[in-house]
């Protein structure tokens, strides 16, 4: 009987216009594909995208060559150099970061005492040669200056939580 | 000017050569948007958008592929048997257009009005298997020749069970002209009395033409894209192109056969306006539809599940059925011609 009721389902192919059926309802659904260079998913303020090195409003650059990032980054991308400035403060002469090394896991941002290395929300830095992703000091305060209020608006977000 | 193309040498030439441009051209045009439709329809079926970047809603992008095709390197691999490895390709694009001069796109606007169209037409789809058969040996590749084995083994299993519907699509009809077996389905659709040799002429049709469930002679999953791995270029192209016209003939076919060819679907007033061929492609972008939600709704079959299905369920069940018709005709006298 068990074999009969069986042979009958599947000559009726009942199983098969289910799944025509449900392929059909998918057809008809609305489309999840974002059009990409015009448009953009959301991302989340702790999104780790490109790095930046911030400065303080009035100007002076944050990172106090504590080396702490360059000590945690467990992929050794971080180049740190440093001796006093002229006014007495300790300031870095080198900071480098080499893009194709980082892993993004955020660490040095973790790390800093003083929220001067962060990672921003810009994922689009592709580069046609390997030399552009050798990020030195005046790169990544460039960064920071052009990303500033969105880093901000970011930390405060995510502030709460940390 | 009549009596110049039906009654010169040259004119009847000439004649059907323009008859032949005037099918093939819009073919291909039909064949180009074809990929496209699969693109669009299999990314609706994903949730996807699919192609929408090269002109308006991407329209253009047929296009845009065949002439990157074009540019391509033809490479013939060094442990190949040239002449045939350029062959198989042509004979598969050559067959695929040959079948057309059968089909009647009309009443009476077939290219060779031959009363045993059906048999012409199975002759050449038949044919089919050498031109991919021919590719896949010449190659020189395991997976090409194992691709091509498949294709070999499926397109004969199903043949032979496609043969015993069209018997039974014959039997009702009483003749193998194409034309005379749409002119037959003018009271009913041959769909609605034999709809199981209708659906079996469906799925046959799908592993005909190698289609998805039944693409294993592709089969990319296992073995690259079986017997076409080392066509590159316009040699790949000419297979491409053979295969989606070989959809659209087969689609054409089922068409004829089953939905009434030409015919509008009710015999009356708004329906008979529209002209006969504009119904003939609509079925045919239907059944085209068919093979493209098909694709997008099963997973490939086994290869032993597919000679099962083959030799085990459609041959004794088309079978069964030619039978049953035959019985029916005779016992009801609704034979043809009787």
């Amino acid at each position: 009987m068990a074999f009969l009721d069986r042979t009958a389902r599947s000559f009726v192919l009942g199983e098969l216009v289910a799944g025509m059926a449900l392929t059909l309802r998918y057809f008809f659904k609305p489309k999840v594909t974002i059009n990409y260079p015009y448009e953009k998913g959301p991302i989340s303020p702790r999104f780790k995208g490109e790095h930046a090195l911030r400065r303080y409003p009035n100007g002076e650059e944050r990172c106090i060559a504590c080396k702490l990032c360059e000590a945690i980054c467990p992929a050794q991308a971080i180049t740190i150099e440093a001796e006093p400035r002229d006014d007495g403060s300790r300031r870095t002469t080198r900071y480098d970061i080499d893009m194709t090394k980082c892993i993004y896991c955020g660490l040095c941002e973790e790390a800093c005492p003083v929220d001067a290395i962060v990672e921003g929300p810009n994922f689009e830095f592709a580069t046609e040669t390997r030399e552009e992703l050798m990020y030195n000091k005046d790169k990544l305060l460039a960064n920071g200056d052009r990303w500033e209020p969105e880093l901000a608006r970011r930390l405060e977000l995510d502030a709460p939580y940390r | 000017m009549y009596d110049f193309f039906h009654n010169t040498d040259i004119g009847i030439v000439l004649l059907t050569f323009i008859e032949a441009l005037a099918l093939l051209v819009p073919l291909l045009i039909g064949v180009a948007y074809l990929t496209y439709a699969e693109r669009k329809v299999l990314a609706a079926m994903q949730l996807r958008k699919g192609p929408n970047v090269v002109g308006p809603f991407g329209l253009a992008q047929p296009f845009a592929d065949a002439l990157k095709m074009l540019m391509k390197e033809t490479i013939i691999p060094s442990g190949s048997n040239r002449l045939l490895f350029l062959m198989g390709p042509m004979l598969t694009f050559m067959l695929a257009m040959l079948a057309w001069a059968v089909i009647p796109v009309n009443d009476g606007w077939a290219i060779a009005d031959i009363n045993v169209g059906i048999l012409y037409l199975f002759a050449i789809s038949s044919l089919g298997v050498y031109g991919i058969i021919i590719a896949g040996w010449a190659s020189n590749s395991k997976y090409a020749f194992l691709g091509a084995l498949r294709s070999a083994a499926q397109m004969v299993s199903y043949e032979v069970s496609m043969g015993f519907v069209l018997v039974t699509v014959l039997l009702c009809v009483g003749s193998l002209n194409l034309t005379d077996i749409v002119r037959a389905q003018q009271t009913v659709w041959f769909c609605i009395p034999l709809f199981p040799m209708f659906v079996v002429f469906f799925i046959s049709t799908l592993a005909e033409t190698n289609r998805s469930p039944f693409d294993l002679p592709e089969g990319e999953s296992e073995i690259v894209a079986g017997f076409f791995v080392e066509y590159s270029s316009m040699s790949f192209a000419l297979f491409f192109l053979g295969e989606y016209a070989n959809m659209i003939l087969m689609s054409a076919l089922t068409t004829i056969l089953f939905l009434g060819g030409w015919l509008a679907p009710f015999n009356m007033e708004p329906f008979t306006w529209i002209p006969g061929v504009v119904w003939f492609v609509l079925k045919i972008c239907v059944v085209l539809f068919f093979f493209l939600w098909t694709r997008a709704t099963f997973p490939r079959y086994r290869y032993d599940q597919l000679m099962r299905l083959g030799w085990k369920v459609f041959l004794p069940l088309s079978l069964v059925w030619l039978v049953l018709t035959a019985g029916a005709l005779m016992a009801f006298g609704w034979l043809p011609n009787a």
